[in-house]
């Protein structure tokens, strides 16, 4: 079931648009901001709200690289895996966060706290390699650094 | 030199909000625009030479006049497209964060050129910063009566939105940018018809660049002929933000006149390769565009120069190798972005670009064969223009042909040495 306010937020959105199944991917980023990912039960109650069919809606969130059809944990980080971060030393950075946290692209911490996965260029490039936790970027990255950061979430 | 552009962006690149915007001379351009008639408007544009900073460079001003201006229309839309996501591509960035009120200006004498009444600003969802500074800058217009249903009570109507888009390199390709402002997948869109007739939601559309629409209120207030004059090259007007990444010494962004040299660029701005690093080419435009390499160093920075060197200028930002990076390494990076990003649309793209990393996987492993660049040569041709659906697949092929042209040693040389030397 979606909550009161989810469906208020959704509805909100509705005004941007001429139709409300333009709202669609308004819709599943409302309900990623407030359970971290979007299930298939989610996907369901979208499908009434939206008056569209479930599969239409998930063609739709499985498209897109940060709609999350699977849990993540409290924190996405987003490694950029692309071509200035591959020439300014991203496999260094990738091996440090593998190592540090446990865990390869896709997966989620024992304590639930970080998801990593990559990401294509972040548009920092001239402050290579980059990574994105939850909300905020961070550049220039070192294996001293990441450990800093990393330690700032909890 | 004059940069328009970037010359009220601080240097730490934090906003500037309306009040010192205004202080700085921003919105003139809106005042001067709503008393001028929209075709003429269309006309000043087409005569500055301003030429799409979105990678296709089409004269911007031609691009509007597709649009009708008679008829009735439910609505009409002007959509600046900051998806930004080809890599090694920074600039649009800068430009949104550090003047949002630009980009709303250069927005609002683009839509009143083409009579737009609704517009959207495309953002990508990384771009968390860029969307809050718009959010607040758009609200802000909207108080000071730039923006809304009479705006400065001329009695023009236009309401500008933001939308925060979740992911896809595809959805930067205009097409596949409007399906995805209806809320649906992002697969590009046969053309004809053409966007400027039926766009968003059916209705005539303009996309245009985020650097494109930033230089629309400098061009309104100083003049066709002043915007040429920045330019060292005749035919493209303005200035560029030029940018290098890489191992270079100071990586970053520049505003400079379109035809200055690539030398220029790398040993003046971007301050040469890093002590004990050689040049061994450049990508001058972001990911899709072909390889420039010493010979090429001379050429000047702007459309047709770079591509009768053979490459594009595309966004202008360039990515630079040095000769201690493995260049199939780096053509490998770029190849296995192409093939997550494809969209899955058209069956060369979709089948193309997985198998063509997979070859490039296998030599950088030390298992490829010689007849595997036979391979790699046929898929540039396969996936070049014309045999895709969109631009998305032979932009792939760019860097690859190209490498295989100009490092066809390095390529040989994996082969024969069962490794990457450069491991
Ligand atoms: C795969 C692909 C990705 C693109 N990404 C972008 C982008 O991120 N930003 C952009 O402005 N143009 C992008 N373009 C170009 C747009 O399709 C379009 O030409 C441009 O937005 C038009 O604006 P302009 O005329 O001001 O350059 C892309 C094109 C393709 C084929
Ligand atoms: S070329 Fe690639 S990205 Fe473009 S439509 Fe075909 S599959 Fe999609
Ligand atoms: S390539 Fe990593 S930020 Fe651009």
């Amino acid at each position: 079931m979606l909550t009161a306010e989810e469906i208020h937020e959704i509805k909100e959105e509705f005004h941007l648009y001429p139709y409300k199944q333009a709202a669609c991917i308004e819709a599943l980023k409302v309900v990623q901001k407030h359970r971290r990912w979007v299930s298939d039960e989610n996907v369901k109650d979208l499908a009434e709200l939206l008056e569209m069919s479930a599969d239409e809606i998930d063609s739709v969130a499985t498209f897109y690289n940060l709609i999350y059809r699977r849990p993540v944990g409290k924190y996405v980080i987003l490694l950029c895996d692309s071509v200035s971060c591959y020439i300014m030393g991203l496999e260094t950075v990738l091996q440090h966060l593998e190592r540090t946290l446990g865990i390869k692209y896709g997966e989620t911490t024992a304590d639930d706290r970080f998801t990593m996965l990559p990401v294509p260029c972040l548009g920092t490039c001239d402050h290579a390699p980059a990574m994105i936790v939850g909300k905020d970027l961070y550049r220039d990255l070192t294996p001293e650094k990441i450990d800093e950061i990393l330690n700032s979430y909890k | 030199m004059e940069r328009p552009l970037t010359k009220n962006i601080r240097p730490d690149g934090k906003p500037l909000f309306i009040k010192e915007y205004e202080s700085l001379g921003g919105y003139q351009s809106v005042k001067k625009a709503l008393a001028m008639q929209p075709k003429e408007i269309q006309e000043l544009v087409k005569k500055s030479n301003l030429k799409g900073r979105g990678g296709a460079g089409f004269n911007t001003g031609l691009k509007w006049s597709f649009v009708p201006m008679q008829g009735e229309f439910e609505h009409k839309y002007l959509v600046a497209n900051g998806d930004e996501m080809e890599p090694g591509t920074f600039k649009d960035r800068l430009l949104i964060e550090g003047n949002p009120h630009q980009l709303i200006e250069g927005m609002i004498g683009t839509a009143f050129a083409i009579q737009a009444d609704e517009g959207y600003i495309f953002i990508r969802g990384e771009y968390t910063y860029a969307a809050e500074v718009v959010a607040k800058a758009l609200a802000e217009a909207y108080e000071a009566g730039y923006l809304g249903n009479n705006i400065l009570k001329t009695g023009y109507k236009f309401n500008l939105h933001l939308h925060t888009s979740v992911g896809r390199y595809i959805c930067g390709e205009e097409t596949a940018l409007l399906n995805s402002l209806e809320g649906k997948r992002a697969n590009p869109r046969a053309k004809p018809p053409f966007p400027q007739v039926s766009g968003l939601f059916g209705q005539p559309t303009i996309v245009n660049n985020i650097e494109t629409l930033c230089n629309i209120p400098h061009i309104i207030n100083n003049g066709a002929e002043w915007f040429n004059g920045l330019s060292l090259t005749p035919g493209d007007g303005g200035t560029k933000i030029f940018g290098a990444s890489g191992k270079v010494k100071k990586p970053g962004l520049w505003e400079l006149p379109f035809g200055v040299t690539l030398r220029e660029l790398l040993e003046e701005h971007a301050g040469g390769m890093r002590d004990g690093l050689k040049f061994k080419g450049c990508l001058p435009g972001g990911a899709s565009t072909d390889f420039l390499v010493e010979q090429h160093l001379d050429i000047r920075m702007d459309y047709a120069s770079v591509a009768a060197a053979g490459s594009r200028l595309g966004t202008g930002t360039m990515i630079v190798l040095d000769d201690k990076t493995c260049p199939v390494g780096m053509v490998l990076n770029l190849e296995h972005f192409f093939a997550q990003e494809s969209c899955g649309f058209c069956t060369p793209c979709r089948e193309g670009l997985p198998w063509t990393e997979k070859i490039l996987q296998k030599i950088e492993n030390g298992k490829g064969e010689m007849k595997d660049l036979d391979i790699l040569q046929f898929h540039t041709k396969f996936m070049g223009p014309g045999n895709t659906f969109c631009a998305l697949a032979p932009g792939a092929m760019a860097p690859l042909q190209s490498a295989l042209k100009y490092f066809r040693e390095d390529f040989e040389l994996h082969i024969k040495e069962h490794k990457c030397s450069w491991k």
